[in-house]
């Protein structure tokens, strides 16, 4: 460790100002923090300094992300070999299996996420934004296996370039740009991403190679062609025993995650419980009339399909785009998961309804927290001409 | 031509451009760039309804009292675009059809009303004339650029002709779908305001 602090330290002043890489001075020190905590120092007035700076944050929020990313690899080995009809193959062999196919989706979203943000920090001469660090993570997790990589690739461009770094980049974000770039290929190549064949690896490859019954159709998927007999009890749903995007599988993991979120207080706990909770209260509406078998499928069915709770953990609580004010954070996660469920069940089109209601949610949290804070305002007027 | 005309034709291309500069007629060009084909007959007659209509407009300048301006300068619009429209349904039926009611919205496009308030009732015949063609090109271009990259990208087609490859959907490339959808085109748009505002800086508002 120490050999590396010297490396960095030697190579320093050919960074900074006057320097022979002077230019590369953002990249240099993206790399340097996200190596070693920063140690710049105010020097003006009086401000609390702690390390736990935004790289640190999203440091952890990785760390939430593992569970659900491991759980996912060994669940695309796991879905190829059964697919196949292959049932002693071993734990490692499964894991390798699901890692070559992950693995590529992770680097093709983190080289073009990254390169857009060097480029645009070099234009701009600012400091290389973090923010794309957990988006390079999240948005492998949200596709299916099967995306082919340049479609990866262009909608990453796409999400960091239109959703982010034309509103001025990390923190300015109006749309969680993981979302963002899952969004973009539902709409451009939407037979990439729905359907029944993509969420095993290689079934539309060797569709004469797989064993006889086997459907590679979602849980989800079923449930909006009607085949609810075909939807997996509520513990095979909670492990995650079920195809379906890499990382949204496991609710276990997906659990564990949430549980780093809150204790580090990185996610906000509102926000979860009241996306899950607008979930509850829409699925039980739906109970009520129960016009139609989807419509009488339990909350609790609800909450565990789809990638609802891995929205609510991961994708509503983007501290960028989600409601800022304390208020705001329970009425936007309430409606959150309030028209995921409503998207889910209403449009036949679009099966899950997540992603769809997080972005509206997105563009409706700036003017949520407007009116909180105008009424709060108001409260305080009132309170002050009472007195007078 | 005098230098003054050329000033008048070549502004709008760029500097003073209906759609990317002044924000005007979106709304069609959005409708009707999904291929280059009726964004190019678009073009031509917005040109066509907005030269003459400037013309028409400059000559009668003196004569219209100002009360009514507007109902006069709407009446000899909606003549020429229901010429237009009949020759285009008389001649390119396809094409009309697939412009539907957007050749009969040309109408209300903005930038007719803007160019006759803001230059026709002021100006001589001659360079209102210009100016109305000007302006017309100036929107066409806009129109066929973003036509342009909205066949190309989203059906792989310029000009209704097969332009990318066989062996490259067979690589496993696919059209853009999001390309056909009218957000896309808003977007496209945007880049092109972007671009030409960072080659112009004198453009970006404070």
């Amino acid at each position: 460790m120490k050999q590396l602090r010297k490396i960095i330290d030697n190579i320093k002043p050919n960074f900074q100002e006057g320097g022979k890489f002077e230019k590369l001075r953002s990249t240099f020190d993206a790399f340097e923090t996200f190596l070693y905590v920063s140690n710049k120092v105010t020097n003006k007035g009086s401000h609390i300094r702690d390390s736990i700076d935004l790289k640190r944050t999203m440091s952890i929020v990785i760390m939430s992300l593992i569970p659900a990313l491991l759980f996912g690899i060994w669940n695309v080995g796991y879905f190829h070999f059964l697919s196949l009809g292959e049932d002693n193959v071993s734990f490692f062999e499964v894991f390798f299996n699901g890692f070559i196919k992950v693995f590529p989706i992770i680097v093709v979203s983190y080289v073009s996420g990254l390169a857009v943000e060097f480029v645009a920090a070099q234009i701009r001469g600012h400091e290389v934004n973090e923010g794309f660090l957990v988006s390079g993570m999240l948005i492998p997790l949200v596709m299916p296996v099967d995306v082919p990589l340049w479609m990866v690739s262009i909608a990453t461009i796409f999400a960091v370039i239109i959703g982010k770094e034309v509103f001025g980049g990390t923190g300015m974000n109006i749309f969680n740009p993981a979302l963002l770039s899952r969004a973009f290929i539902f709409f451009a190549y939407p037979s990439k991403i729905t359907g029944d064949l993509i969420w095993v690896s290689e079934l539309s490859k060797n569709k004469l190679a797989v064993v006889d019954g086997f459907s590679g159709a979602t849980p989800l998927g079923n449930a909006a062609h009607g085949a609810f007999d075909k939807i997996p009890d509520l513990w095979t749903l909670f492990w995650g025993f079920v195809p379906g995007s890499i990382g949204e599988t496991s609710k276990f993991a997906i659990l564990i995650g949430a549980f780093i979120l809150i204790i580090t207080r990185i996610g906000s706990f509102k926000i979860m419980l009241s996306f899950v909770l607008g979930g509850v209260v829409m699925s039980s509406i739906f109970n009520i009339f129960a016009v139609n078998e989807f419509m009488q499928l339990s909350p609790l069915y609800h909450i565990l399909l789809g990638s609802f709770l891995f929205g609510a953990v991961f994708m509503a609580t983007d501290p960028v785009t989600a409601a800022q004010t304390s208020i705001g954070k329970y009425i936007y996660g309430f409606l959150g998961g309030f028209f995921a469920i409503m998207i889910r069940v209403f449009n036949p089109a679009y099966p899950e309804g997540t992603m769809l209601s997080i972005l509206l949610m997105n563009t409706f949290a700036p003017l949520i927290d407007y009116y909180v804070i105008q009424s709060n305002i108001n409260r305080r007027l009132n309170r002050v001409k009472n007195i007078n | 031509m005098s230098s003054d005309n050329i000033k008048l034709l070549k502004n709008p291309f760029n500097l003073s451009n209906p759609i990317t500069v002044q924000v005007l007629g979106i709304c069609s060009a959005l409708a009707v760039t999904v291929q280059m084909k009726p964004a190019l007959i678009m073009a031509l007659s917005v040109t066509i309804v907005t030269g003459f209509s400037n013309l028409i407009i400059s000559l009668l300048r003196n004569t219209i009292p100002s009360r009514i301006r507007i109902i006069v300068q709407l009446v000899v619009i909606a003549a020429l675009v229901i010429i237009v429209d009949q020759l285009l349904k008389a001649y390119v039926y396809d094409v009309s059809k697939k412009l539907s009611v957007f050749v009969g919205l040309i109408i209300t496009n903005c930038i007719l009303m803007g160019r006759l308030e803001a230059f026709a009732m002021s100006n001589k015949p001659i360079p209102s004339f210009i100016d109305g063609i000007g302006n017309g090109i100036g929107y066409g271009l806009i129109l066929v650029l973003v036509a342009f990259l909205r066949e190309l990208f989203g059906s792989g087609k310029i000009y209704g002709y097969q332009v990318v490859p066989q062996f490259l959907y067979d690589l496993g490339y696919e059209n853009n779908g999001l390309m056909i959808l009218p957000p896309m085109a808003l977007i496209i748009i945007g880049i092109i305001i972007w671009v030409q505002r960072s080659y112009n800086p004198n453009l970006i508002e404070k």
